[in-house]
């Protein structure tokens, strides 16, 4: 087996390519890279596998975090809630899991599942469920794609565990599971059902942490280089610019637990008189110009730094920030009929049919695991 | 009544006289390094050119950046220890995990994590273990430490873990310093933790400095309380800044830009200081300048804490100005030398004072040494200076809506004319000394940032307490009750979760008690 072992230069890409990944979502990185990194530092490892190298019947574990952002960084986790989250998975099913991977690359949660692989020394699967970040547990590849609901389990730092041994749809799943992050004090570690190495390599969506990789080190270098790192970021990601300009209103609401709003933003340079909205549910949803939708839902909306290429989440926007708003087209297993009905404009609520903006196709491995033994 | 405002930067020391609103004088001297003599200095010229005597100050404002910079270079730092209540949580990243290795090996005394701590909704996370926190503080004792830091998971919904845990060590550790996070940082343990730790590190600092400022109004005959001004632009008591000098950090570009505002009058404008090498803008929002929404990193170290938002670019009166293969101004510049290398001045560079002196905006050296610039030239490099001013301008405005603009420094002359976006330029006198009459007009402000379970409560039940608890933090610091006003608010749901928390921050501003 070929393994991608990660350097700390590795996952400083990682986590830019996260976050440029996070459509706005997803959480923050910083944790979890400062937590990945100490345990480098411990002598621990964090190795990467392709999807295609796990055996067929392979045990993987989804592993992320759950909950409010504002929570998290105050009460920070404990550090072996993944570790707990495997025991009691393992225990119930009564076989060892082989292997690890993250639902959402989006975000902090791209990182997550590599924090508990390098305390047990398990492998990370180079692939998600979404490509990017959503709101909520059931919307993956996986579940889209016949992913048992059960078992799937919460864990907190205080030293909860609570399993969930039946739910009666994906979506009841997700209402149990924030309903127990509520009672564990609002953030938690939490883990879906078991898949094989066969069901991951058909529904997993392949290489996301390699591309992740691949754009953290676009910006990286480019900014090395004092080269433009959005180019960079469009090059190495297959997207396009729907659009340079300032952010000139940002409206918000908060409904439900959901942070809703619109941003408007003015073009500059070449898009000079243009105007774009954006509409936001936790993530970038929906980029229109006038009544036109230029990229829907479940194709990436990533917004970033005009001049850095850093990602901006969607609490950090503000009036006057120069923005570049990227399209990049989602994963071809997120733009199938089935799936669109769980991931496409209709599940958020707008009544339009899905069109897509550029052409799928799936990121490649990064070299580095032909050169690793 | 008289005031007096001082502003102890890296190289000049401000002072400034206020009678109420009139600025009776203002002296500019050279920083020295004994912080008692220098202070000492400015204020006696300061009184002596307004013809005034000590006997009827009634105040003196010291606005210092002498802990920024010991924080910066890493110079008479203390060793805390850290205690940090958390129960299991947070234990994933120990206290200073992303400090600089370099700070970490001057500060760091060791850390606790004990059992304590509470959840969002107030719900504590385990029971305070007294215990763990005495065979801490006996180890911290051991080793010669006596500045704590104490900082509890979730302070700012509940400090009663906070406060219970300072008794222990006050009982254990005689004549410790401690320093506890709920009066020093916002929401999110990590960087409110390290500004505490920060704080604890100042502690000794804090009482020899204060005490040379004492010493100074001392000597001088002054007897009336002395204050500091702190990152928002308000005061605290001398006695207060002892223990929280961390509050200190951002008080130099705040004055500058709450001096604009006084002298002025205006409460919402753009302030653009245009120094010999950088312009810095900011935004006036109520009289005060917004602050940014990231929290500031101080020496490398990332803390939650509010400063102003001022975008710092290169161009000043000294931006040194190139006509090659396109015009280019800045970004760097001949700085002090700008006597000796401007052509004006005889010299042989090409500077943007120069452009200034060129079109007749600005008076000064010889002009007939500029006859070979070309008017094309000198329209060109000041359409530029101004359009780049403007681009950031545009940037930092609050809303597309023209705002008035505040030109101060020396090298406002460079811009002539009304900038795009802005409704009127304004270049009031004494501009040279808005950082001490920033520091001498300054009020006295209480501050809160929790998160508040509504399981109970009303919304506006919640927001009644913070912005108590906020007022009593004012008076505490010495506002006259009756004048506090409600000054921000500012409430955030819980994203992710349709759960009924919520984040609130208050903040009151109050005038001084007389």
């Amino acid at each position: 087996m070929t393994y991608w072992t990660l350097t700390e230069a590795d996952l400083d890409r990682i986590a830019l390519g996260c976050g440029i990944l996070g459509t706005g979502g997803g959480g923050s990185t910083y944790h979890g890279l400062l937590r990945a990194k100490a345990l480098l530092r411990e002598g621990k490892r964090i190795r990467m596998v392709r999807p295609a190298d796990m055996e067929p019947d392979a045990r993987i574990l989804g592993i992320g975090g759950i909950g409010a952002p504002t929570v998290g960084i105050e009460k920070i986790a404990e550090g072996g809630e993944g570790v707990r989250l495997l025991k009691a998975v393992e225990q119930h099913l009564g076989r060892k899991v082989d292997a690890l991977l993250g639902d959402e690359v989006g975000g902090g949660n791209g990182i997550a599942p590599m924090l508990t692989a390098a305390m047990v020394d398990l492998p990370v699967v180079d692939a998600d469920g979404m490509g990017r970040a959503f709101p909520e547990v059931q919307m993956t590849s996986f579940f889209i794609h016949g992913q048992d609901v059960k078992p799937a389990a919460l864990a907190d730092s205080d030293g909860n565990v609570l399993i969930v041994t039946e739910a009666t749809s994906p979506k009841m799943l997700e209402k149990l599971l924030r309903a127990g992050t509520i009672a564990m004090g609002c953030s938690a570690l939490m883990t879906t059902a078991p898949m094989t190495g066969d069901f991951v390599r058909r529904f997993g969506i392949p290489h996301t942490t390699s591309q992740a990789w691949t754009l953290g080190d676009a910006v990286i270098n480019a900014r090395a280089a004092k080269a433009d790192p959005v180019e960079a970021i469009m090059a190495a990601s297959g997207g396009i610019r729907l659009m340079r300009g300032k952010v000139t209103d940002i409206g918000r609401q908060v409904m439900a637990g959901f942070n809703r709003g619109t941003l408007t933003v003015a073009g500059l340079d070449h898009d000079q008189g243009r105007t774009v909205t954006v509409d936001i549910q936790n993530e970038y949803l929906i980029a229109f110009e006038g009544e036109q939708a230029l990229t829907m839902v479940p194709d990436l909306i990533c917004i970033v730094d005009s001049e850095t290429g850093r990602a901006i989440g969607t609490e950090e926007l503000r009036y006057g920030l120069r923005i570049d708003i990227l399209s990049i087209p989602a994963p071809v297993l997120l733009r199938s009929e089935i799936a669109l009905a769980s991931v496409g404009p209709r599940a958020f609520g707008y009544d339009l049919d899905f069109i897509p903006t550029g052409i799928s196709a799936d990121a490649p491995p990064v070299a580095h695991y032909d050169i690793a033994s | 009544m008289l005031r007096i405002g001082v502003d102890v930067g890296g190289t000049n020391t401000d002072a400034a006289l206020l009678r109420g609103a009139e600025v009776l004088a203002t002296v500019k001297t050279a920083t020295t390094a004994d912080v008692t003599g220098g202070v000492g200095a400015a204020i006696r010229s300061v009184l002596a050119s307004a013809g005034e005597a000590a006997g009827d100050v009634a105040g003196v404002m010291i606005g210092t950046t002498h802990f920024l910079n010991a924080a910066v270079e890493g110079r008479h730092l203390e060793r805390v220890g850290v205690l940090r209540l958390c129960g299991s949580s947070s234990r994933s990243l120990p206290p200073m995990i992303d400090w600089p290795d370099h700070l970490r090996a001057l500060v760091d005394g060791g850390a606790a994590l004990v059992d304590g701590g509470v959840n969002y909704d107030g719900s504590e996370i385990a029971p305070l273990d007294a215990d763990a926190i005495r065979a801490a503080c006996a180890d911290w004792t051991a080793r010669g430490i006596s500045s704590i830091a104490i900082c509890s998971v979730f302070a700012l919904v509940d400090a009663t873990m906070e406060n219970d845990a300072a008794a222990i060590v006050a009982e254990t550790m005689p004549g410790a310093a401690i320093s506890l996070s709920h009066r020093v940082g916002r929401t999110g343990l990590l960087p409110r933790e390290n500004a505490t730790i920060l704080n604890a590190s100042l502690r000794r600092l804090g009482v020899e400095t204060v005490g040379a400022f004492r010493s100074a109004i001392a000597e001088l005959n002054l007897n009336c309380p002395l204050y500091l001004t702190q990152n928002d632009g308000t005061l605290m008591s001398a006695d207060f800044a002892e223990r929280y000098p961390v509050f200190t950090m951002a008080s130099g570009p705040t004055n500058s830009m709450r001096g604009a505002a006084f002298l002025t009058g205006l409460s919402d404008a753009a302030v653009i200081d245009i120094g010999g090498t950088t312009t810095d803008i900011g935004m006036l929002v109520a009289g005060f300048p917004r602050t940014r929404s990231e929290g500031a990193s101080i020496g490398g170290v990332l803390t939650n804490f509010r400063v102003p938002d001022v975008f710092s670019y290169g161009l000043g009166g000294g931006s040194i100005v190139r006509n090659e293969e396109e015009l280019t101004i800045g970004p760097d510049s001949v700085g002090f030398h700008l006597p000796q290398k401007a052509l004006c001045f005889g010299g042989d560079t090409l500077t943007a004072t120069d452009i200034a002196v060129a079109s007749g905006l600005a008076e000064m050296g010889d002009k007939s040494k500029l006859a070979h610039i070309t008017p094309e030239l000198v329209a060109r490099g000041l359409a530029q200076m101004k359009s780049s001013i403007e681009a950031v301008l545009d940037r930092m405005k609050p809303s597309a809506d023209p705002i008035p603009a505040i030109l101060v420094g020396g090298g406002s002359v460079l811009v002539d004319g009304l900038l795009e976006g802005t409704s009127s330029s304004l270049k009031p006198d004494h501009f040279g000394s808005a950082n001490a009459i920033g520091a001498a007009i300054a009020q006295i402000s209480g501050e809160v940032d929790s998160v508040v379970s509504l399981e109970g409560i009303t919304r506006a039940q919640a927001l009644e307490s913070v912005v108590a608890e906020a007022t009593a933090r004012a008076v505490e610091a010495g506002a006259a009750p009756a004048t506090i006003t409600l000054v921000e608010v500012e409430e955030t749901p819980l994203a992710y979760l349709p759960g009924n928390a919520i984040r609130i921050a208050a903040k009151v501003i109050g005038d001084l008690q007389a």
